[in-house]
């Protein structure tokens, strides 16, 4: 075991990881479980997470990687008891039903719509394309995304 | 988009927030695996290397050695008790076939061994360290295998009960006429047969089974895992194990998805055997690799239909004959069987003549199951193809052809009633069926008559539309039980506690919806409680399309007998008769504007006068499973060089009943129908010579993904169905009936070609499209 220093969440984290943990395994076992394994081969993407502001699956990070640098996890998302608009909006556009693939697709559209305020549907799919879903058929959590844009453009969040 | 036609209600038939939303979007510990499990022994299962030996001998001893190693199971120290892995009401209808560790393995990755250490590392290098000698059988790997002569037996246990001819391979057969068939087809003027095959698909929940075990304060077993029937699984781990049902709880957290394949009791058995062993926690969580290998799939089919009409285009003689792989073991097989036969042949009750005729057989493959669609997936692709080709000779629009012969309100099909859940039927008249319109408003949509047969060009590519219609069912009438109990809080609040199962499907929601609806207050004053054996009433579960409209009536039934106390306790308080009152705005509320609170007649009833909880249970076993109807249209285009099929457009009308939450009904649908196109044309479980998974990862297994589905409209055709809650039936899984036969007739107006058999690889497409550009008699 090694110790690494992350930034999960705005918070310094001093860690233990073994020299082959994934940082999903990491994350998972510090208590950060809304990071979601579905195939820990890169596949699905239910353990997306950011890293460095980009969206990453936490499976095929070394967790030695991620030393010194700056994770953003589903838990870090909502602000106080203030769900962030991506949230507010998978849940008005009814684009959660198990919500096991949801925290992995609420992060891949955040990464998304840090860089681009006003994507495209074509966009908005592309973003989403790693993150795999069973329940649903991609059209609620397109249009949620449409909507939190919208909603971060006007910079309200109701 | 709701196409709606009446808004009697307050609450149901808004799309209210998921109650368990909040939670899931802020990714708080909701499932199994979200606990502490560091004092957690964990567990990992040895899969066997062929598909047909014997255990000879299985040498644990260095395994043992292994650091970190408490436990390792085989057959030698386990229970021996058959049973089936089916999660379905008792007793089931499927063999007791499956023992927890057997002396034979019957697919590779059957079970041979499992073994719970500290770590998984010490647990999977234990896996190694066992030494299994096999006697290799010869295997049946397809169907005609399974009925060939003198084929090799694969369940020749003698313990094992439940089925048909085990030394012929056949688990089930299933045989039902009406009227005189052959005759039939003599009467008929014209004749149409299409024989179709289905794959082995699978339902790949992003979250795989997993179980969690533990003993409570008390020594008693908690299951925290992840199923579609927690009290089935309860009664057959009590089973499996020998102990008494009172000795387990099971508790359903969260679920990933389920799709079927969690209405199978896979590892909760090896999970509380380990924790009754030793006394510790045990984690078990099949890897993405191991699901694909060893959870369940759906039975592949070959099925044949054979369809006569008159020349007025009504039918007059249909038969469907299935072939139903259920691999090694028999889950579900007699009833995925017979639904394959009751959910889509009363459909055309205008067929005076009908015979369904079907077989379940055994191979060394992969273990079919329950999946979404239950059969009738595999039914409606060669039902529809059939149809389609039946307009084509009659000279008929497919979409004519499906209206002269279409159930309808006020109507019967002799099939309910001869045709079962691997028995007889139930006789029953159609109360409610919008199917007309879903036909009318779909083929508006997606531009029916300006698109059909034009086989427009684009580049390689030409389009086409195809259609077509089905129904399913809404629970298992007489067999399927749901109950509910609701109790008030001195808020005025509610405490729902269900048997009822969520998934994933929102059934918590719609529940709470139905009992807020009835008590006058918002779905947010319902607090749920759901699938807990120790604190929830019984419930069979999640399957057959039957939460809405089961446990949905269960809990309307309790809602009105709490209604009933709060009215007897308000009463007096507002000297008026109970008959009077009503429920409204969380009030009690009288007829000259007279009212008190609900939080006020709670406290009365806890703290004042005659004091009683104002608490009250009910169930519901239905009579009947009224139908949803579905039409579906798509518009694909085919690449004639490289044989790719794109879907451009898929159109979807279903008349489900009230939607107690649309957003929720739609999801249903749109998820229902993007598996169906996943089916339809990319996701195959492709096996070696030896009966291996050879694409065990969902790299090599595609399903869709968000950049893979065409633009997709579902519209809800509202109905209402008198014997329904509020309204209702079930959305939950005949959207994934669609996309094979609706792709395979589009592909057909585009290009001519009549697929068989699924997936429609572009493979599949070119070759059949070069067959077709050959002369004619050269093959």
């Amino acid at each position: 075991m090694t110790s690494l220093e992350l930034t999960i969440n705005g918070e310094r984290r001093v860690v233990h990881a073994a020299p082959g943990d994934t940082l999903l395994e990491v994350l998972r076992r510090e208590g950060y479980v809304g990071v979601k394994k579905g195939c820990g081969s890169g596949d699905c993407g239910a353990c997306t997470v950011l890293l460095d502001g980009r969206a990453v699956n936490a499976c095929l990070v070394l967790a030695a990687k991620a030393e010194k640098r700056t994770i953003l996890t589903i838990e870090g998302l909502a602000d106080g008891g203030a769900l962030h608009p991506i949230q507010e909006a998978f849940l008005d556009e009814g684009a959660v039903q198990c919500g096991y693939c949801t925290p992995g697709m609420v992060l891949s559209a955040y990464d998304l719509l840090s860089r681009n305020s006003a994507p495209s549907e074509g966009e908005i799919r592309e973003a989403i394309s790693g993150n795999l879903c069973r329940c649903t058929g991609y059209v609620k959590q397109v249009r949620a995304i449409h909507a939190a844009a919208e909603r971060m453009r006007s910079g309200r969040n109701e | 988009m709701s196409e709606r036609t009446r808004e009697p209600f307050a609450v149901v038939g808004q799309s209210v927030r998921k109650v368990d939303g909040v939670g899931l979007v802020k990714g708080n510990p909701k499932f199994v695996a979200d606990v502490d499990l560091s004092k957690a022994l964990h567990v990992r299962i040895l899969g066997s290397p062929h598909a047909h030996a014997r255990i000879v001998r299985i040498d644990t001893s260095a395994a043992a050695q292994i650091p970190g190693v408490v436990a390792i199971l085989t057959h030698e120290n386990t229970p021996s008790t058959r049973h089936t892995t089916a999660g379905q009401g008792y007793p089931e209808p499927s063999p007791y076939d499956v023992r927890m560790f057997d002396t034979k393995v019957r697919f590779v990755g059957d079970r041979v061994a499992a073994v719970a250490a500290e770590t998984e590392e010490a647990a999977e290098e234990a896996l190694r360290a066992i030494r299994v000698v096999y006697e290799e059988l010869p295997a049946v790997l397809s169907i005609d295998e399974a009925r060939a002569e003198g084929a090799p037996v694969i369940h020749d246990e003698t313990d094992a009960t439940g089925i048909y001819e085990a030394a012929r391979n056949i688990v089930a057969d299933v045989d039902i006429d009406v009227g005189d068939v052959g005759r039939g087809f003599t009467e008929s003027d014209v004749v149409v047969e299409a024989t179709c095959e289905t794959q082995y698909a699978q339902h790949t929940p992003i979250e795989t089974h997993v179980v969690h075990s533990y003993l409570d304060s008390d020594d008693r077993l908690v299951l925290r895992t992840s199923t579609q029937v927690p009290f089935h699984v309860r009664r057959i781990v009590a089973q499996t194990l020998g102990i008494p049902i009172q000795q387990i709880r099971v508790i359903k957290p969260r679920v990933g998805g389920g799709f079927g394949t969690k209405q199978e009791v896979l590892l909760e058995d090896i999970a509380g055997w380990v924790t009754l062993r030793t006394g510790r926690a045990a984690f078990l969580c099949l890897s993405r690799s191991e699901e694909f290998i060893a959870a369940r799939t759906r039975h592949p089919m070959r099925v044949r239909v054979k369809l006569g009409a008159r020349r007025d285009g009504v039918l007059h003689a249909i038969e469907m004959e299935a072939t139903s792989n259920t691999g090694a073991y028999g889950a579900h097989g007699l009833t995925v069987l017979a639904n394959t036969g009751s959910k889509t042949l009363p459909l055309y009750n205008k067929a005076e003549n009908a015979h369904f005729y079907g077989q379940a057989v055994y191979t060394n493959l992969p273990v079919s199951g329950a999946y979404r669609g239950y059969g009738a997936t595999q039914g409606y692709f060669p039902l529809e193809t059939a149809m389609d080709e039946l307009a084509e000779r009659l000279g008929l629009d497919p979409i004519e052809l499906r209206r002269r012969n279409h159930i309808r309100v006020g109507e019967t099909s002799p099939i309910f009633e001869k045709l079962g859940e691997g028995r007889e039927g139930v006789s029953q008249t159609v109360k409610s069926c919008e199917l007309e319109r879903c036909i009318s408003i779909g083929a508006e949509r997606i531009g029916w008559r300006e698109k059909r047969g034009t086989r427009r060009r684009e580049g390689p590519w030409v389009h086409g539309v195809g259609m077509s219609i089905m129904m399913q069912g809404s629970g298992i009438p007489q067999i399927d039980m749901a109950a509910a109990t609701i109790k008030m809080n001195e808020d005025g609040s509610f405490n729902l506690l269900i048997g009822a199962t969520d998934i994933g499907t929102g059934s918590d929601t719609i529940l709470a919806q139905i009992a807020a609806e009835v008590l006058g207050v918002p779905a947010s004053r319902m607090i749920v409680t759901s699938s807990d054996t120790d604190l929830t009433p019984f419930d069979v579960g999640a399957y057959a399309s039957s939460t809405t409209y089961v446990s949905g009536m269960a809990v309307q039934r309790a809602a009105e007998k709490v209604r009933d106390q709060i009215l007897s306790v308000a009463a007096p308080m507002l000297k008026t008769p109970a008959l009077s009152l009503r429920l409204v705005g969380e009030h009690v509320v009288g007829p000259a504007g007279e009212g008190t609170s609900l939080a006020d007649v709670c406290r009365r009833a806890m703290y004042s006068s005659d004091q009683f909880q104002i608490a009250a249970t009910a169930s519901c076993v239905p009579s009947e499973s009224p139908p949803p109807f579905l039409a579906n249209f798509a518009e694909v285009a085919v690449d004639v060089e490289t044989g790719r099929v794109k879907v451009v457009q898929y159109v979807a009308a279903v008349d489900c009943g009230v939607a107690i939450n649309p957003l929720m009904a739609e999801g249903q649908m749109e998820g229902a129908i993007v598996n169906g196109i996943g089916y339809a044309l990319s996701e195959e479980m492709l096996l070696s010579s030896t009966g291996r998974v050879r694409n065990p990862s969902l790299f090599d297994y595609k399903i869709p993904g968000a950049l893979d589905i065409p633009d997709l409209d579902v519209i809800l055709v509202e109905s209402y169905e008198p014997t329904g809650p509020m309204g209702a039936k079930s959305v939950g899984e005949i959207g994934i009936n669609g996309p094979i036969p609706t792709i395979a007739n589009a592909i057909y107006d585009a290009v001519g070609i009549r697929l068989r058999r699924t997936p429609f690889t572009p493979e599949r497409v070119l070759e059949a499209l070069e067959r077709g550009r050959r002369p004619k008699g050269e093959r």
